[in-house]
């Protein structure tokens, strides 16, 4: 089988799976960005930032990108943990004739799917709320991009957790932080040079970056894309190196 | 019978850390036969299952499965051979159809072919009723059932099943005991780990014996039943535990009858179970 073959087989489960969990996925997906909107973006929609961008349009984008981050890496972490430490059905995909980087591509598939449809709906409320907003094909792939590069971390954190409590504890100390401080409701370019070399360690602060210019019409933060690719690059070889591992 | 060697093992180590598990056994399966595997619990039995079928790596050695060596071309191994394990690895999201279908789509069997196997081969098991259930809608013994068509699907010319019956009602066992026999019968080899002697007695053409990672036994039952002694004498020993003598003939086993004092003598033929526990000094269970 073809890559792109072996990949569709592995992702099959997850997208029946999808089928039949759709309006859960469909409000759980997008619950938490909605009221983000509600609370930071349309409570403030009257307030400018300094250079007279509203500031419903500066955290659109940064919703949108935290929502690839929440969705993408919450549905593909959860689903491949309960797989593997509950259902013992991880083995059986292991028996099967896949290439590990085909079975790393197929469990992030439901992750880019959930992440692209939360993102997307925000941007497009966004977009009727905020008309300065603009809907490129860059913004969409910054959106996919980033969908894919939580996918992996998603993957790896399932991988890498030996519990639901340490799954618990790794959201803690790294997907909630990133949520808060990695430029959602604000722009990390503008912080203080020592916070915004801190803030760029992690890969939401380059998305929401590469995002927001994208949607706002902005002067494209280029080095921001690269990085997001080094992330996507290294979590998906992490992904390889742990399915491998999990043989010994 | 082929007398052509499906799995070969050389010199297979496995070791966690310090602690070895398998201990540099070799051994072979010809084609065609159903092969039994036992050992009392942590004798290495399911950790050499592991190995065979790729889903763990190894310390040293050789394995070869179907003609493919499992660290090289584990692709290729995986394409021939199932597994049912011990414990129920369904997805519990899925429907059983579902499941099946998966199984299907992963061992890239063509789309025209999918329907027509999971149909035939649920039909056969008794899945009918209940291809459209959720996974955790159905019993242990349905489950296992599952399973089985799951493990079947690609049409492995190896089957690999780790305590198969384990948990299981009788209507169950037998069904799962024919379907072996049956598979068998169609040119499938059988690698069977088993906690119930009476099983690998009934089913197996062949048996080793493995304790503490160590091959300790091989050969046919009757060929272990004749290393230990054909003919067992039976009878109460210190402390109301049962003594048990082997002796190679039932002329021997009579004279030593005759000579014990005691009402409650049994002569009788020594079976698998005897020569496990002679050959192992523990039950199957792991007791001494």
């Amino acid at each position: 089988m073809s890559l792109l073959r072996e990949t569709y087989a592995v992702a099959w489960a997850d997208l029946r799976f999808m089928r039949h969990h759709l309006p859960d996925i469909a409000v759980s997906t997008l619950m938490s960005p909605l009221l983000y909107v509600l609370v930071f973006g349309y409570g403030l929609a009257s307030y400018m930032t300094g250079d007279g961008t509203p500031y419903l349009a500066i955290v659109i984008p940064g919703i949108a990108a935290m929502t690839t981050l929440s969705s993408s890496f919450s549905s593909t972490a959860a689903r491949l943990q309960v797989q593997r430490l509950f259902y013992s059905c991880f083995d059986e995909m292991m028996l099967c004739p896949i290439s590990t980087p085909a079975m790393v591509l197929g469990k992030a598939v439901m992750g880019v799917i959930r992440g692209m449809l939360g993102s997307m709906a925000i941007l497009c409320i966004g977009l009727a709320l905020s008309p300065g907003l603009i809907l490129s094909p860059l913004l969409v792939a910054c959106m996919l991009l980033s969908c894919l590069t939580f996918s992996f971390l998603g993957i790896a954190t399932a991988l890498i957790s030996k519990s639901h409590q340490g799954m618990t504890t790794i959201n803690n100390l790294v997907i909630l932080p990133m949520t808060f401080l990695c430029g959602t409701f604000f722009s990390v370019s503008s912080m203080a040079p020592a916070i915004k070399a801190a803030l760029f360690v992690f890969p939401l602060s380059h998305s929401t970056e590469a995002a927001r210019a994208a949607a706002l019409g902005w002067e494209f933060p280029w080095l921001s894309l690269l990085a997001l690719c080094a992330f996507c690059a290294a979590f998906f070889i992490l992904d390889v190196h742990l399915v491998r591992s999990k043989k010994s | 019978m082929s007398c052509e060697n499906v799995i070969e093992i050389k010199g297979l180590v496995k070791r966690y850390g310090s602690k070895t598990v398998v201990n540099g056994l070799t051994m072979s399966v010809r084609e065609g036969e159903i092969f039994g595997f036992l050992g009392p619990n942590g004798a290495g039995k399911t950790t050499t299952l592991r190995v065979l079928t790729t889903l763990t790596d190894f310390s040293e050695g050789t394995v070869s499965v179907g003609g493919h060596d499992v660290a090289r071309e584990p692709k290729e191994a995986k394409a021939i051979i199932g597994l049912i394990q011990q414990q129920i690895s369904l997805d519990k999201d899925l429907t059983v159809r579902e499941n099946m279908m998966q199984h299907a789509i992963m061992h890239g069997i063509p789309a025209a072919e999918r329907r027509e196997r999971i149909e035939r081969l649920s039909k056969f098991i008794g899945l009918g009723e209940y291809m459209g259930s959720m996974i955790n809608s159905l019993s242990g013994g349905w489950k296992k059932r599952v399973a089985i068509v799951c493990a079947l699907v690609h049409e492995p010319k190896i089957l690999f099943l780790d305590e198969p019956t384990v948990g299981l009602d009788i209507q169950t066992r037998r069904l799962i005991w024919d379907l072996i026999r049956k598979l068998n019968r169609g040119g499938t080899t059988v690698f069977l780990t088993s906690h119930y002697i009476e099983e690998v007695e009934a089913l197996c053409e062949t048996v080793g014996i493995i304790d503490k990672g160590n091959l300790i036994a091989f050969g046919t039952p009757r060929e272990l039943r004749e290393r230990v002694g054909s003919s067992t004498v039976e009878y109460p020993g210190e402390d109301h535990k049962t003594v048990y003598r082997h002796f190679s003939s039932r002329e021997e086993a009579n004279r030593f009858a005759s000579e014990t004092r005691g009402a409650a003598v049994t002569i009788r033929d020594t079976s698998l179970e005897d020569c496990f526990v002679a050959l192992t000094g523990k039950t199957v269970e792991g007791g001494a």
